[in-house]
């Protein structure tokens, strides 16, 4: 499974994000996948794990938020969770609705613990 | 503690080159397709009709990704038209940097279809754009009705899907508009063609869709200077 380079692509890119904070402690990162992007979070959750525990970046934890395949309904504009095409727009109950999200491989957010106030805490 | 947001693709670098080699497809009108499916679904067999029915001098190419050997490298270069083959060494994808550094020493002026074949994998290839015009997913009649709901990525990401195999038709119980239909529960506009490489049925609704997609993807002529 490729979740072992999907979950590198994380720490290379919080690596990246990490030289905004010269003096702070990247101590969390958020990752959005939505079902539609192919990736187990489980096993991205195990895989992070494992590559974070000896590297630079220790301790790191990730925060999995796993998305819904969600269409807007054409008709009325609602954004909502459709499993499947033609899902009911549960606002309407119209069921010409498009692709709205769902395919999502994205970091959301980092916590970072400052360095400068946490010396002097 | 502060929590900054950022909107980041995790494969942002992938992305980046994905889309650098697709300017550079569209700059010299090359037509790039990324074939996937679970391994022994067909695809190699299909571009062996595929490049056999193509006259000599045409300007096709196939980048044939595996984790091990060059078994399917062989079995294409003998039509006569450039393959070369990617092999993983262990990676169960194709990623577009082992796609821009297999294009290297090829020139792209000498190209007008570049058909990739990618890792026998439903899921993991889905992930990686490589700067294709169009993912394609072949599924074969032994593989089961089911296969689009259980690995929707790949089918909501394919423009085609090629149904393989159908000679096996009376001989596994595979409901063949059932598929269909899940297929299109994932991704309503999906094209369907049916082929089979064995009694050639459909083959040419297959390269019926090739030479559609070849003609829109062809460089237009240079407008007349001023």
């Amino acid at each position: 499974m490729h979740e072992m380079g999907i979950a590198n692509s994380i720490l290379e890119a919080v690596r990246t994000e990490a030289q905004r904070f010269p003096h702070g402690h990247i101590c969390k990162v958020g990752v959005r996948i939505g079902e539609l992007a192919g990736v187990d979070p489980d096993s991205m959750s195990f895989c992070f794990g494992a590559l974070v525990c000896d590297s630079d970046l220790a301790p790191l934890a990730i925060e999995i938020e796993y998305c819904a395949r969600r269409h807007r309904c054409r008709a009325c504009q609602t954004i909502f969770p459709a499993p499947m095409e033609g899902a009911r727009c549960p606002a309407c109950g119209g069921t010409d609705s498009e692709f709205a999200a769902g395919d999502e491989l994205e970091l959301s957010y980092l916590e970072v613990e400052d360095g400068t106030s946490a010396a002097g805490a | 503690m502060e929590r900054v947001p950022l909107e980041r693709k995790v494969l942002n670098e992938n992305g980046r080159i994905a889309e650098e080699l697709r300017a550079r497809f569209a700059e010299h009108g090359v037509l790039c397709l990324n074939l996937i499916s679970s391994p022994g679904s067909g695809k190699t067999t299909l571009l062996e009709r595929t490049l056999e029915s193509f006259a000599p001098g045409e300007c096709v190419a196939v980048l044939t990704g595996d984790i091990q050997t060059d078994n399917d490298a062989q079995r294409l270069s003998r039509f006569g038209f450039p393959v070369k083959q990617i092999t993983t060494g262990g990676t169960c994808h194709l990623d577009a940097r082992m796609i821009e550094k297999a294009l290297a020493d090829w020139r792209l002026e000498d190209i007008d279809l570049l058909i990739i074949e990618n890792v026998g994998n439903l899921v993991c290839p889905s992930s990686y754009d490589l700067g294709e015009a169009a993912k394609i997913v072949v599924l074969s009649v032994t593989e089961g009705e089911e296969k689009p709901l259980k690995y929707p990525s790949i089918f909501f990401k394919s423009e085609l899907m090629i149904l393989n195999k159908t000679d096996l038709l009376p001989y596994v119980p595979f409901q063949i508009a059932l598929a269909e239909e899940n297929a299109r529960r994932v991704h309503a506009g999906i094209e369907i063609v049916r082929t089979s490489c064995l009694n050639r049925e459909g083959l040419t609704d297959w390269l019926a869709w090739l030479s559609r997609k070849r003609a829109a993807a062809r460089k237009p002529a240079a407008s007349a200077a001023f």
